[in-house]
């Protein structure tokens, strides 16, 4: 039965959270494009959001970044820069742990001002609410699991996770009995992440899609659309 | 196809082209995204309506809907055109009327009905075992009972009822007051009728066939000048805004036309582009004053000053030492200056008295009906004395002689003498006394030394009358005199040289307002030039800023003289353009029956508004202003020492105001004991106030007997923006929480009291019931008990008129009133039909006792020619009509008010209709509506009767029976007044006779309306409409005792407070700051500056200060400005929270610091709501306030005379005024800004 249910959340919950993040952004990307913001309540109240929004974001996104290279990246590739395993897992650790500090930090900070700022408060949606008490819940579980990833220092639960995140990419089907026997607060971690990535098209998260990077190379600095075909004038 | 497949296509070449040296890029990327915008601006279908807000633009819109809902709305651009030469009307519209719909699906709408939650659950109990007015009984006569919920007015606690329920505590309150204490003690207040026609029609309907009063508002607001009715027997009738093109010099007077007259402002600068020369007359940098050539900024509120000064050059200029023969002219014809006035010898010195009479020379020169009222001249040729046509005693029962034709009674023709000033027209050089009030002490307007007497040189001519010889001088010389001019008869106290400090000349004027004597000359040699060479195309727009002064007559009457002695009223492009709210209700004699009921019953209960709140809001116990400080040092002998309200009361009593409530006894009663005593009701009312067994209400306004009990409020914002004293409506009428920092007079009250009953506790919480419709939250719906949701503008069907241009236009219904809101119409019918379901409980037919004040353009008018005899001391016996009000008997069907409600009655078909005192049989149009609307089938009263039941069927009758929108009714109407003056005028409707203006042809299009004998300008192809114009050009006579422009005001009050002539008084002392008050401010820096309510850009005349778009345009919220030399002595900057303060209250709000104020004033834009981010006052611990919370109405008994002629009362059209600006507020920054965001109060539960 524990099988069972590891294959579920683990093997098969990873597609069906991926499927909603991609044809759930796609299909919110054309049917709905105004409602594809970041929801900034900058302009209600500037206060606690500078540090909050950006600790939040600094350590947040440290943090995403992590986790695509250190799960992601094939294992050769640590091999040929010659970073052991337990090496990685320190660096992970501590880059993690710092950056998860911030985040923390933020997130609480920008809690307690969307939920007790009364301007920020009565514009707030269930989902806006409802996200950052979870992003926060998150974070607070990735740290918790620093804990247990101290008690193997030679990184080999963390080489299990490459394993499995690599496996559900490359459609292996024996993907979750790789992280079968980690320690529950991982599975928790894991868990709450994929139903991070189901709620992403449903909230202001997709604003992620949308960073203006692009800005930075800008070609030019008047952008003018070309005229519509039209049909000329008859002239006679 | 798709954003993202668009997004992501990189194959195709998205950048086609670079421009501006690569920093600009061309791409053909995507535009569907544009269809959003496009789709934004499509529409279902476009209704025509306008926004009924009191605003003079009167401006048609296009209301645009989609899917049932109002989405935005333009302004209409299809106006009927003017002519060649002259400008369009359109476009029309500003930025506030665009922002309307805004209301519509606000927050702020009112939704469901609402009502105290306290209230609802008494009510719900006692309904249990009751029937609807016991029910109500037992909730307002226990005295918990009532306190429990009138004393959280103003603190929350609504909840939503249905409309059955809401329906049927009104009506029950409504029964149970007209039972208990009098259908009088049931009051409305709504103003403005033309904003809204119909709408207000609905509640005064219901209320007038109940008994109930309606409200004045004209008067109440200080728009009415008094100046007006005094001058002309009109109470204001002003060019259309076009006109403004055809002037040569146009005068901007205390109005700012840009900001408040926003869609006529085009004509202004029209006039400019054409060349008219413009000056600014106002004491700060207002938008008008950027339009002018020359800016004047006097002192505020020395007005007149600047008037008598110019009106002093043009006498010396254009009459004195060279006679324009065009000014002699009309001056000769069309004022009362060749008029003769009796001196009276008083204290060493010769005092004008009143006007001549024909009654009182031996003969009476051969006239028999009315000599009293037939004032006198001189015949140049003759040198006799005749009498003039055209004055009031011509008017009532002679006929074909009221007219201005040059020529006497006798029919000979004559030329009025202006001036005895030649060596054989005077017996005598007579020493003539006049007041001079610029030398009382102020502490904020400089005075100068002169004399309170100042007497002059008039020549004068012995006369033999009946009873001795006299001598009397004509108005011409005596207005001369006045002005302080040298006529070389050797006098004191005038000038020769402009430079001479000697009142009224430019150099005294100087040293009062500030402008330059140099100015004033230039400005008065250049206005008296234009309209000589123009013949009189010289106009003043003139408007609140001059009109809200205690004085305000004398800044009126100052600029009125100038414009008369130049010719320019009644004559195209010239004259005098009062503009405030939208007074003008051009089908106003169509509306009559409708709004008042006289199709079944007359005559309705009309209350003025300033007199009836200054007693029942209790400010009359707070009076500071005493009578001796206006009273002028040649008032003749008399008793004159009383207070303000004693004045009112014997103003009620001797019929000259009206009184609401009436009788200390429930008029219902007084019939049924009239019948026991076997009298006729009449007598028995005339015995019982001889004798003291009835009483006047107006003499003890406390007893509780005599409080108004229900009032409603519709289409108005009472409590939040026209209630002067707004604190003391709250304590004393509401009995809430309340602002009043100052205390009663207490003792010295009780001592001063002549006429009014003093209590030592003054009531607190009059009405038992506050009833308000409206289809936003405002502050007048936050303190109510019961509140309405209406439909809006854009939600019903109703009619539209304005004195700024002559069409008629209407509000159509654009979608249905949204949630559960009803129009107005629709909400009094449901509540007739409640209540007379309701009412056969304790009601059934009732005879009704009704007083009625003696009415201006009514034969009574003419009631007391000489002295003023009051029937209380015993000098005259009360005689109804004459030296007391009228008394009617009035049925009252209280089971068929709904019966009656909803169809036309058939008094219209017995007595006719009209008005201005004129009157035309109507059944043609009575039948006619009938085809149109249906006949009533069912049984009972209104059986065969025109129905009206529908908002549209309303409209109808209003358009079918006025003059002014059915040509054969204009027709009729100069027929009628034809017989009165013996001249044709009908020539004048005759091309339009057969035009009847419908409600639809006004949906499709604005229609112009038909020249009626009601107004007195014309619509033709060839002039504007024009104020005076067929006085001028028909020789209609103007309303007033002599006929014509009266400039000589010859009542004995009028003589006694001084104002017989205009001069220059200076603002009075309100003393409403005080060491109390001084004390609160604690050693704090601090400022005192004169409190002024100008009328704002961001809000009020097109919409309400609580629009969010508007609020976001200025600082949303309050604000008050004042200069940046005062901010400093303050410590003030720029955006700080201020607390404005006196002993009448306090209010917050945020300094603008601006360099166009003038130092000394801060300006506190009007009807600010409070319920917009407005935090505690730190003085009071209430919530904010508003600009009333530091005002408080005082009343000047000059505006309380009656029965004489043009000064006569009329609804809205004379009658004491609430006029505000005398005012001076502490004002200083806030340490703290509180937002009072806790439970209301420790001491009392929280409101539920």
């Amino acid at each position: 039965m524990a099988e069972f249910f590891n294959n579920v959340l683990f093997g098969i919950y990873p597609y069906v959270a991926l499927s909603v993040l991609v044809f759930g952004s796609i299909i919110r990307y054309d049917r709905d494009p105004y409602t594809w913001k970041a929801g900034s309540s900058q302009l209600l109240r500037r206060r606690q959001l500078m540090w909050g929004s950006v600790m939040f974001h600094v350590g947040v996104l440290t943090i995403f970044f992590g986790h695509l290279v250190g799960l992601l990246a094939p294992l050769w590739v640590w091999e040929m820069v010659g970073l052991s395993h337990g090496a990685k897992q320190m660096v992970a650790i501590v880059m993690g742990g710092i950056a998860g500090v911030i985040a923390i930090i933020g997130a609480s900070l920008l809690i307690h001002r969307r939920f007790f700022d009364a301007r920020v408060r009565a514009n707030s949606t269930f989902a806006d609410n409802a996200i950052i008490l979870i992003l926060w819940l998150q974070i607070a579980l990735g740290l918790a699991t620093i804990r247990v990833s101290l008690q193997h220092p030679g990184g080999e639960v963390m080489v299990q996770f490459v394993n499995w995140a690599q496996g559900i990419f490359t459609f292996n089907p024996e993907a979750a009995s790789q992280i079968a026997d980690v320690d529950p607060i991982y599975k928790a971690h894991i868990t709450l992440g994929l139903t991070i990535f189901i709620l992403f098209p449903f909230t202001r998260l997709v604003h992620m899609l949308s960073a203006p990077i692009r800005y930075i190379w800008r070609p030019g600095y008047q952008i003018v659309r070309t005229k519509r075909q039209t049909l000329e004038p008859k002239r006679d | 196809m798709s954003h993202l497949l668009d997004r992501l296509n990189f194959l195709a070449r998205k950048n086609v082209g670079t421009f501006a040296n690569g920093h600009g890029l061309t791409t053909n990327e995507n535009r569907d995204w544009e269809e959003a915008y496009r789709k934004r601006w499509q529409h279902d279908k476009i209704v025509r309506s306008t926004h009924g807000v009191n605003c003079t633009g009167s401006c048609s819109w296009k209301i645009y809907v989609k899917g049932g809902i109002v989405t935005w709305e333009t302004q209409q651009t299809d106006y009927p055109r003017t002519r060649p030469d002259l400008p369009n009307h359109e476009p029309r519209g500003c930025a506030r009327g665009a922002s309307y719909s805004w209301y519509m699906y606000s927050a702020n709408r009112v939704k469901y009905p609402l009502i105290r939650s306290r209230l609802v659950k008494l009510w719900r109990e006692a309904r249990v075992m009751r029937t609807p007015v016991a029910a109500w009984q037992s909730i307002v006569e226990d005295e918990k009972k009532r306190a429990s919920y009138t004393k959280v007015r103003g603190h929350g606690g609504f909840v939503r009822a249905g409309w059955d329920e809401v329906n049927e505590i009104i009506a029950a309150a409504n029964a149970y007051t007209a039972k208990t204490y009098g259908p009088d003690r049931v009051i409305g207040f709504s103003p403005i009728p033309a904003m809204s026609m119909v709408s207000y029609a609905a509640g005064s309907r219901y209320l007038s066939l109940m008994g109930g009063v309606c409200m004045s508002f004209y008067d109440w607001y200080c728009d009415l000048p008094p100046a007006s009715p005094m001058t002309w027997g009109e109470q204001t009738d002003v060019p259309e805004s076009a006109d403004w093109y055809n002037a040569g010099f146009l005068m901007l007077w205390g109005s700012n036309v840009p900001q408040t007259r926003t869609p006529d402002a085009h004509f202004y600068t029209e006039a400019r582009y054409k060349g008219a020369k413009s000056v600014v007359v106002s004491p700060d940098y207002s938008e008008a004053a950027k339009f002018a050539d020359l800016w004047l900024h006097p002192k505020q509120g020395t007005d007149a000053a600047l008037a008598m000064a110019l009106g002093h050059v043009i006498l010396r200029e254009f009459h004195l030492d060279r006679q324009a023969e065009y000014f002699a002219d009309y001056c000769r014809k069309y004022s009362d200056m060749p008029m003769l006035v009796r001196l009276v010898e008083q204290d060493g010195a010769y005092v004008p008295e009143r006007l001549l009479r024909a009654s009182e020379i031996a003969g009476t020169l051969g006239e028999k009906n009315n000599p009293d009222w037939k004032t006198l001249a001189i015949d140049e040729k003759t040198k006799k004395i005749i009498a003039p046509l055209g004055s009031v005693g011509y008017r009532w029962g002679d006929k074909g002689k009221w007219n201005l034709e040059e020529k006497d009674g006798r029919g000979d023709d004559v030329s009025l003498l202006l001036s005895l000033i030649g060596k054989k027209d005077h017996d005598k050089i007579a020493q003539v006394a006049f007041p001079y009030f610029g030398n009382r002490e102020h502490d904020h307007f400089e005075g100068t030394d002169h004399e309170s007497v100042l007497e002059r040189s008039v020549p004068a001519r012995k006369v033999t009358l009946k009873d001795g010889e006299a001598l009397v001088a004509t108005v011409f010389d005596l207005f001369c005199a006045n002005y302080g001019l040298d006529r070389g008869i050797g006098s004191k106290n005038v000038a020769k040289e402009f430079t001479e400090n000697v009142p009224y000349t430019p150099a005294w004027a100087e040293k009062i307002t500030g402008v330059p004597a140099d100015q004033i000359i230039a400005v008065a040699r250049e206005f008296a030039k234009n309209a000589e060479t123009t013949k009189g195309r010289s106009m003043v727009i003139l408007g609140a800023g001059l009109n809200h002064w205690y004085h305000m007559d004398m800044n009126y009457r100052g600029i009125i003289n100038m414009l008369v002695m130049c010719g320019c009223v009644g004559k195209s492009g010239g004259g005098w353009s009062h503009y405030v709210g939208q007074e003008k209700l051009r089908p106003q004699t169509g509306w009559q029956p409708l709004a008042f009921g006289l199709d079944w019953s007359r005559p309705p209960r009309h209350m003025n508004s300033t007199s009836f709140f200054y007693a029942h809001t209790d400010q009359w116990r707070y009076e500071t202003l005493k009578v001796d400080e206006i009273l002028s040092p040649t008032a003749p002998k008399g008793e004159w020492d009383a207070t303000l309200i004693d004045y009112n009361i014997r103003a009620e009593r001797m019929g000259w105001l009206p009184s609401a409530p009436q009788l200390q006894t429930n008029p219902l009663d007084i019939a049924k004991a009239a019948k026991k005593a076997g009298k006729e009701p009449k007598d028995y009312v005339v015995e019982g106030l001889k004798s003291g067994d009835l009483k006047m209400s107006c003499s003890d306004p406390d007893n509780p007997v005599n409080w108004p009990r229900n009032l409603f409020v519709w289409r108005s914002n009472l409590l939040g923006s026209s209630g002067k004293g707004h604190e003391y409506f709250l304590k004393h009428l509401l009995g809430t929480t309340h602002g009043v920092m100052g205390k009663d007079l207490g003792d010295e009250g009780r001592q001063r009291s002549k006429e009014a009953e003093w209590h030592d506790e003054a009531p607190e919480g009059k009405l038992d019931l506050l009833v308000t419709l409206d289809f936003r939250m405002s502050t007048t719906c936050v303190y109510s008990d019961i509140v309405l949701p209406t439909a809006t503008w854009y939600e019903k069907n109703d009619l539209n008129t304005s004195d700024m241009h002559p069409f008629i236009h209407p509000l159509s219904s654009a979608a249905d009133p949204a949630w559960e809101s009803r129009s107005d119409w629709d909400i009094f019918k449901g509540l007739a039909k409640t209540f007379s379901e309701i009412a056969p409980e304790v009601l059934g037919v009732e005879q009704d006792i009704v007083l009625v004040p003696i009415l201006h353009d009514t034969p009574g008018e003419i009631a007391q020619p000489f002295d003023v005899k009051d029937w209380k001391s015993g000098e005259t016996d009360p005689v109804p009509g004459k030296t007391m009000p009228n008394i009617a008997v009035v049925e009252r069907d209280y089971p068929n008010l709904y019966k009656k409600f909803t169809a036309l009655g058939p008094l219209l078909d017995k007595l006719g209709n009209g008005g201005k005192g004129i009157g035309w049989d109507t059944k043609p149009e009575i039948a006619a509506l009938g085809e149109l609307s249906g006949l009533v089938t069912e049984e009972g009263v209104a059986k065969g009767r025109p129905k009206i039941e529908t908002d549209i069927d309303a409209s109808e009758v209003v358009l079918m029976l006025a003059p002014e929108t059915n040509g054969e009714v204009a027709v009729k109407a100069w027929q009628a007044l034809e017989k009165a003056t013996g001249r044709k005028h009908a020539h004048l409707a005759l091309p339009k006779e057969d035009e009847k203006i419908r409600f639809r042809d006004l949906v499709a299009q604005p229609r112009k309306i038909i020249s009626s004998p009601i107004w007195s300008g014309i619509e033709s192809e060839k002039v504007c409409y024009n104020a005076g114009y067929t006085n001028v050009h028909e020789l209609i006579p103007w309303r007033t005792l002599t006929g014509r422009q009266q400039l000589y005001q010859d009542h004995l009050w009028m003589r006694a407070f001084g104002e017989a002539f205009c001069l220059y008084r200076p603002p009075i002392d309100t003393k409403s700051i005080n060491p109390v008050i001084e004390e609160k401010s604690k050693g704090r820096k601090s400022v005192v500056l004169n409190f002024i309510t100008p009328h704002q850009k961001w809000g009020i005349h097109s919409t309400y200060s609580d629009n969010l778009m508007m609020l976001t345009l200025n600082r949303g919220g309050p604000v008050v400005w004042l200069s940046e030399t005062d901010a400093k002595k303050a410590g003030i900057v720029d955006n700080d929270w201020v607390e404005a303060y006196n002993s009448n209250g306090a209010l917050v709000a945020r300094a603008v610091v601006s360099q166009r104020m003038k130092d000394g004033t801060i300006f506190m834009y009007h009807a600010q709501e409070k319920i917009v981010n407005t935090p505690g006052s730190e003085t009071t611990g209430h919530r904010g306030g508003i600009h009333n919370s530091v005002t408080r109405a005082i009343t000047k008994p000059t505006h309380m005379i009656g029965g004489y002629a043009q000064q006569s009362y009329g609804f809205n059209y004379y009658g004491t005024v609430g006029s505000n600006r005398d005012e001076f507020v502490i004002v200083r920054k806030m340490d703290k800004v509180d937002w009072l965001e806790r439970p209301y109060s420790p001491k009392m539960e929280a409101a539920q």
